[in-house]
């Protein structure tokens, strides 16, 4: 029970409980103190120092995000002492970055630039003649991410989110001073240090300083070949995101505007990548009755998130035979693209141009690995995030908000509500534990599995069977893996089937999503608010397990034959390497 | 070791022993061995009182390695005290000067003005 | 040592009316025959000014003034006080008086105004044989404290002695022992602050190297105090001598039992371990510091929660520099009163100082607080050598300020200090005279912080970089005034909002010479001249009217910039001119001028 503390913030009086900080007391009554590098849980060290204040009776100023309240306090945050102050640091930091707000990926979502505008901010410690500028540090040989330093304000929020969300602390400083500049040791080659792309630097990032690598000329340039047929699926968590780049409240869903976006782009073929997710629980679901009926290697991993393939092969490659063989969606969806799709609109697989809208930044790299495709051509040839269709839908002046909602048009746009959860934690294994129950027990089962539902790192349930116990587990984000692999390995519980993920909270936190403002982290249960709009979309459809789907049947009888088919492997199913990383030649 | 009189009884043993107490024409050298000093060129210094005494055999004779005597600017600095607790210091000694003390002041007993802390024009 | 003792008798007419010659002969008979030594002075020096109640007799060190001595009375001083140390109660001066007024002394040495404590043991004790250390009192202040006194009467008694940080915080060491001994943890921790990174501050070098065993019986005392078993010395890798002898003089107390387990029979357990720095001066901020020791990237944390609340691995830490810790052993041998009667009311005790710069007596010093600069300066440092005029005093290194001339009669302590723009710091007291230029000495201080910023926070990652590019800017002439507006707005800001001290002093130096030197800023701003002749592109190199046509210069001359004949006056070609100085230096008769006056001609 913490005590109530009175304070003065501008003459106004405010009341908090004592364990609150300034700047948290100042939002509480409607004060918004400038802010750079807080990020409340992640990084905390008060190191932009833009978020003084001056408090009456002590000397200097001091940073509101790391004070806190006392009894009787007396606090100024606009004096013209602090103003004045809080602009030369701003103007400081403006000194050293390269402005090209106009190309960059954060063009409506920088902090910096928000603060900038807000404080009027001069620039001329940007004159290359009489101050010395800085070198410039970019980092782009990743498939799927650029460190750039000419953005960079070394605020250090993306290194504490490496270090806390994914547990592997990437990046860091080096150098000191002027010289200091953040990425991997010795700014090796991102691809090459050990990082799985889970994105939740860019996420922390406020300012381009890190960003997903922007592909969006490529589809540019495909909508205006005219030799090519474009094909897009959309992962599930996009609809449950993108109305927040269009001003639309966190947990709105856009689906329907989505898919019109997508249409006054010029894109006909549109399928959802939902479907392939459908399809994905009936392949891995008889992968996994397989392994438990015939002896096989337990427990079963699932293997749709790229992050967390990433982090397997790096970091735990002993367990790459505990992997699903199952492709995830977004790989199935463009083997069935440029085969059986292609074939149903009368073309060559290299006249297709598959391009899929993932919220996911590692699907990048994942869509160039050399297995992901065949005869020369790749399954998916361009993967843009959630952000990327967001920019080119605003440079092509589409008013988001007036579009009529539209349903895409066959088969391989067809979903049950099991393919729609896959966005969110716990999601992949409700949706395989409806369908597996069912066909193990040989009859309907409940559809309903809340226990692997919710944000908690590592979630645990038993569930009982056919007559047997199946203990299950779904885990998310970096750290949460490393910590329920180390536990997997000295634990005797046997665990059967395991959900991991390398975004905490899931796709729908992917390093592709729309950018949260720090404020706005702390405001909002973002990941909450999201998943809700996928487990509504689920709780309101027609089917609710994958195996009932139509469209998933059709695909069987119509191509693959059964799940595991030789067919379904060649197409479906994959491999994976150990990887190792810092490799100095 | 482990009570007040212990420490006692090892103080009035040491003392008695830095300071020759009881010994007739004991001398104690103190050569300033700080960095200060080493960078000056203390090292040649203390390597000229060692051979020369051992060469010359004399008894009563300790030569001492200390810390910053603080004159930093007139290092190497040497301080020579005696048993009879006349306490001298000589400045800016060089391996020839420290062959002049050993042999005028240790073996003779004369102060040699010229080279004393004391006595050095600033 | 040098001469133990100063024993000063007032030869001023009055008192030597009063047998003050005879006084002092008696002085230097009874020390001759009671045999204590050589190194005793005895000097008539000026009148002390207190003439009714002469003669009187000051004895250094511990300033005791004894009045209305008689002739007689000499046999006890010396007996009594000179032989044992203890002052003659009946015959001290009873009055107030007037420090101020002893200032003419002539027959004063090098030490006759220092107060040896922090330094006592170097230059005396062999540092790598405890047994030395031991025979002057050495661990004799852990032993009374482990027998006699409880953790609380402890602290008590270093918050008696009012001793302050010497590191340059100045806080009461007292006060932030008890803060980390109030705070209930299963763990804590000693740290000494040895990573000394002020450029030309060497204080602590010399107490590492000289009396080692110092340090270790602090932090023993410290862990007793606070309920720590384990210290820390985190010492620079830069001092490897005093890394050394620390390594040894560990291995002796441990072997001693004066540290290790169940010291003197208390049941208290103390170890000390080592550990390098890799070359950052921002480690020697206590966090900063403790971040190092835990692996991390030496950068600055926030504050609070203090290291006394949350400090090594995050348990209650208490962090004290070398030479805060080199007093803790006397202070338990003669007792707070006594450490309290040295210096001044705010700041008991000495205070060590690394004398460099242009003057005569480089050095380490220790002097009461309270000592004015002036004396330290002129009588202990011995003034400005080659006849220079002094210009300023810079202490507390590249977090300090100068002192001009007008303010060299202050009493030294750390409230002065401060008052004056600048601050004690660590000890570095560097002496500038005319030939210094002000804005080249507040370059190179800042090029020194530019270096050494860790680059966490951007008032002093960004700040200190661009004060940098307006001085080099103003030095190479491109500087405008509109430069020194934004010289002094800039460094206010970077005081104000820096997160730690590092940025928080960093403008200081600049800041500090802009308010005294205002007008040797302007000269290169808007002169484009640089009065002191440093800066190589503000400055001419003129032949004057002596010179004597000896060729020297010119042969001196790297690019070959000067010509005249022989026994005739030399001419500088200015285009050719480099600004390097040698001829300056070759000539014999002060011929070369770099002064603005001379420079009509050009």
């Amino acid at each position: 029970m913490t005590n109530l503390v009175n304070l003065t913030i501008d003459g106004k009086a405010c009341q908090v409980p004592s364990n609150y900080t300034i700047l948290k007391a100042a939002e509480s009554i409607g004060i918004n103190i400038p802010r750079l590098c807080f990020l409340e849980g992640i990084h905390e060290q008060s190191n932009c120092r833009v978020c003084i204040v001056k408090i009456e009776g002590v000397r200097g100023l001091k940073t509101s995000c790391s004070t806190k309240v006392i009894e009787g306090m007396v606090v100024y945050t606009d004096t013209k002492e602090v103003y004045e102050a809080v602009s030369f640091n701003l103007e400081l930091l403006a000194g050293n970055h390269k402005f090209e707000c106009w190309k960059c990926s954060r063009e409506n979502s920088c902090e910096f630039l928000d603060l900038l505008r807000r404080f009027n901010v001069d620039n001329d410690f940007s004159n290359a003649k009489l101050f010395d500028q800085k070198e410039i540090k970019v980092n782009n040989s990743s498939d799927a991410m650029i460190l750039d330093s000419s953005k960079c304000v070394l605020c250090g929020r993306c290194v504490s989110a490496c270090e806390k969300l994914s547990g592997l602390g990437i990046l860091n400083f080096s150098n000191r001073g002027a010289n200091t500049y953040v990425g991997p040791a010795q700014f090796h080659n991102l691809e090459d240090a050990g990082c799985i792309y889970c994105g939740k630097c860019i996420q922390a990032c406020p300012t381009g300083a890190i960003r997903e690598k922007d592909e969006i000329k490529f589809l540019e340039r495909a909508l205006r070949d005219k030799s090519k047929t474009i094909v897009v699926q959309v992962a599930p968590s996009v609809r449950a995101a993108i109305g927040e780049e269009f001003g639309y409240k966190i947990g709105t869903n856009a689906e329907g505007q989505m898919f019109a976006a997508l249409k006054e782009l010029g894109i006909h073929e549109i399928i959802d990548t939902n479907f392939t997710a459908d399809l994905t629980i009936l392949e891995e679901g008889s992968e996994f009755i397989d392994r438990l009926q015939n002896g096989g290697v337990l427990p079963m991993f699932t293997s749709c998130s790229p992050g967390w393939v990433n982090y397997l092969e790096l970091y735990y490659p002993e367990y790459i035979p505990n992997l699903s063989s199952c492709k995830s969606p977004q790989q199935m969806a463009g083997a069935l693209i440029k085969t059986y799709y292609a074939e149903k609109l009368g073309k060559k697989p290299e006249e297709i141009y598959s391009v899929s809208i993932m919220p996911c930044v590692a699907k990048k790299a994942e869509a160039k690995r050399p297995e992901m495709g065949r005869d020369g051509y790749k399954d998916v040839d361009l993967v843009i995030t959630t952000r990327e269709l967001a920019r080119i839908i605003r440079h092509r002046g589409i008013a988001f908000q007036d579009l009529e909602p539209i349903k895409p048009y066959g088969l391989l746009a067809e979903y049950t509500g099991a393919g729609n959860i896959f966005g969110t934690t716990g999601g992949v294994m409700e949706a395989a534990l409806r369908t597996v129950t069912e066909i193990l027990e040989g009859h309907s089962t409940p559809v309903d599995f809340t226990e692997v539902r919710g944000l908690d790192n590592i979630k645990e349930a038993t569930y009982m069977v056919a007559g047997t116990e199946v203990n299950v587990a779904v885990v998310h984000g970096g750290a949460a893996i490393k910590e329920f692999i180390t536990k997997l390995k000295t634990t005797d519980k046997q665990y059967h089937f395991v959900e991991l993920m390398g975004c905490t909270g899931g796709c729908i936190n992917g390093g592709g999503q729309p950018i949260v403002s720090a404020i706005n982290q702390e405001k909002y249960d973002v990941r909450a608010l999201r998943a809700k709009v996928l487990y509504n979309i689920d709780a309101k459809a027609e089917f609710r397990k994958s195996h009932e789907s139509k469209a998933v049947k059709t695909i069987y009888e119509e191509f693959l034959g059964k799940p595991n088919s030789h067919k379904s492997h060649d197409l479906l199913h994959t491999h994976y390497n150990e990887r190792s990383f810092y490799d100095v030649k | 070791m482990k009570t007040l009189e212990e420490l006692k009884a090892l103080r009035e043993k040491s003392h008695k022993k830095m300071y020759m107490d009881g010994v007739t024409r004991g001398v104690r050298i103190q050569v300033g061995y700080g960095t200060c000093g080493i960078a000056a060129g203390a090292t040649p210094v203390y390597e000229t009182f060692v051979n020369e005494i051992k060469d010359l055999n004399l008894e009563n004779v300790e030569i001492v390695k200390v810390g910053c005597m603080g004159e930093c600017a007139f290092e190497p600095t040497v301080e020579i005290i005696e048993s009879n607790g006349s306490k001298t210091i000589y400045c800016l000694v060089t391996d020839r000067i420290a062959s002049e003390i050993v042999e005028e002041h240790i073996m003779k007993g004369h102060r040699i003005d010229k080279y004393l802390l004391s006595k050095i024009k600033r | 040592m040098l001469d133990r003792m100063h024993i000063l008798i007032c030869g001023g007419a009055e008192c030597k009316q009063s047998n003050s010659v005879e006084i002092r002969d008696k002085f230097k008979s009874e020390i001759k025959r009671l045999n204590l030594g050589d190194d005793i002075q005895t000097a008539l020096t000026g009148c002390f000014g207190l003439c009714a109640l002469g003669p009187h007799v000051l004895i250094y060190p511990g300033e005791t003034l004894y009045s209305g001595v008689k002739l007689e009375d000499v046999t006890e001083i010396v007996e009594q006080h000179v032989a044992k140390g203890k002052p003659v109660e009946r015959l001290l001066f009873k009055g107030n008086f007037d420090r101020s007024k002893f200032r003419n002394r002539s027959e004063l040495t090098f030490y006759a105004k220092q107060t040896r404590i922090v330094l006592r043991n170097c230059g005396v004790i062999n540092p790598l044989d405890i047994n030395e250390y031991i025979a002057r009192h050495g661990y004799e202040g852990l032993g009374k404290v482990l027998t006699n006194m409880t953790p609380e009467e402890t602290i008590d008694e270093m918050k008696k002695s009012g001793l302050r940080g010497r590191g340059g915080s100045g806080f009461p060491a007292g006060v932030k022992w008890e803060f980390t001994s109030k705070s209930v943890s299963d763990q804590k921790y000693v740290i000494c602050n040895a990573d000394e990174g002020d450029p030309g501050a060497f204080m602590d070098r010399a107490v590492l190297e000289g009396d080692p065993h110092s340090v270790l019986e602090a932090m023993a005392i410290c862990g007793y105090a606070i309920g720590a078993d384990t210290g820390y010395i985190y010492i620079r890798a830069e001092y490897p001598v005093a890394v050394e002898r620390l390594g040894i003089a560990i291995k002796q107390a441990e072997g001693l039992g004066v540290l290790g387990k169940n010291l003197f029979n208390s049941g208290f357990n103390f170890k000390i371990e080592l550990r390098l720095g890799a070359g950052a001066f921002v480690c020697g901020e206590e966090t900063a510091l403790i971040a190092s020791i835990e692996g991390e990237r030496g950068m600055p944390r926030n504050k609070p929660p203090f290291p006394a609340v949350k400090g090594l691995f995050g348990k209650p830490t208490n962090v004290n520099n070398v030479e805060t810790f080199a007093n803790v052993p006397v202070i338990f041998l003669k007792g707070a009163d006594w450490f309290k009667s040295i210096g001044t009311e705010k700041s008991s005790g000495t205070k060590v100082f690394a004398l460099g710069g242009k003057i005569a007596n480089t050095g380490l010093l220790e002097v009461p607080m309270g000592t004015t600069l002036r004396e330290v300066i002129y009588e202990i440092g011995g003034g400005i050598p080659n006849k220079r005029k002094f210009k300023a005093a810079q202490t507390g290194g590249p977090s300090g300020g100068c002192i001009t001339a007008k303010s060299l009669d202050t009493p030294i302590d750390f409230d002065n200090l401060i008052a004056l723009g600048s601050m004690m710091g660590s000890g570095g007291l560097i002496v500038l005279d005319e030939d210094n230029c002000m804005v080249d000495v507040a370059r190179f201080y800042l090029e020194f912080t530019v270096e050494e910023s860790c680059g966490k926070c951007t008032p002093c990652r960004e700040g200190t970089k661009r004060m940098l590019d307006i001085l080099n800017r103003i030095c190479e002439g491109e500087g405008t005034m509109n430069d020194l507006d934004v010289l002094e707005r800039l460094g206010k800001m970077i005081k104000d909002s820096s997160l730690c001290g590092l940025g928080q002093t960093a403008p200081n130096p600049v800041l500090s010479t802009l308010k005294h030197f205002r007008k040797e800023y302007e000269a290169h701003v808007i002169d484009k001249v640089c009065p002191a002749g440093v800066c190589p592109n503000l400055t001419n190199y003129v032949v004057l009217d002596n010179c004597i046509g000896c060729t020297k210069c010119a042969r001196n001359c790297p690019v070959g910039a000067i010509e005249g004949k022989v026994k005739e006056k030399h001419f500088i070609d200015l285009d050719l001119c480099i600004r390097c100085g040698a001829c300056k230096t070759a000539c014999p008769v002060n011929a070369i001028s770099t002064k603005p006056e001379s420079w009509e001609e050009v």
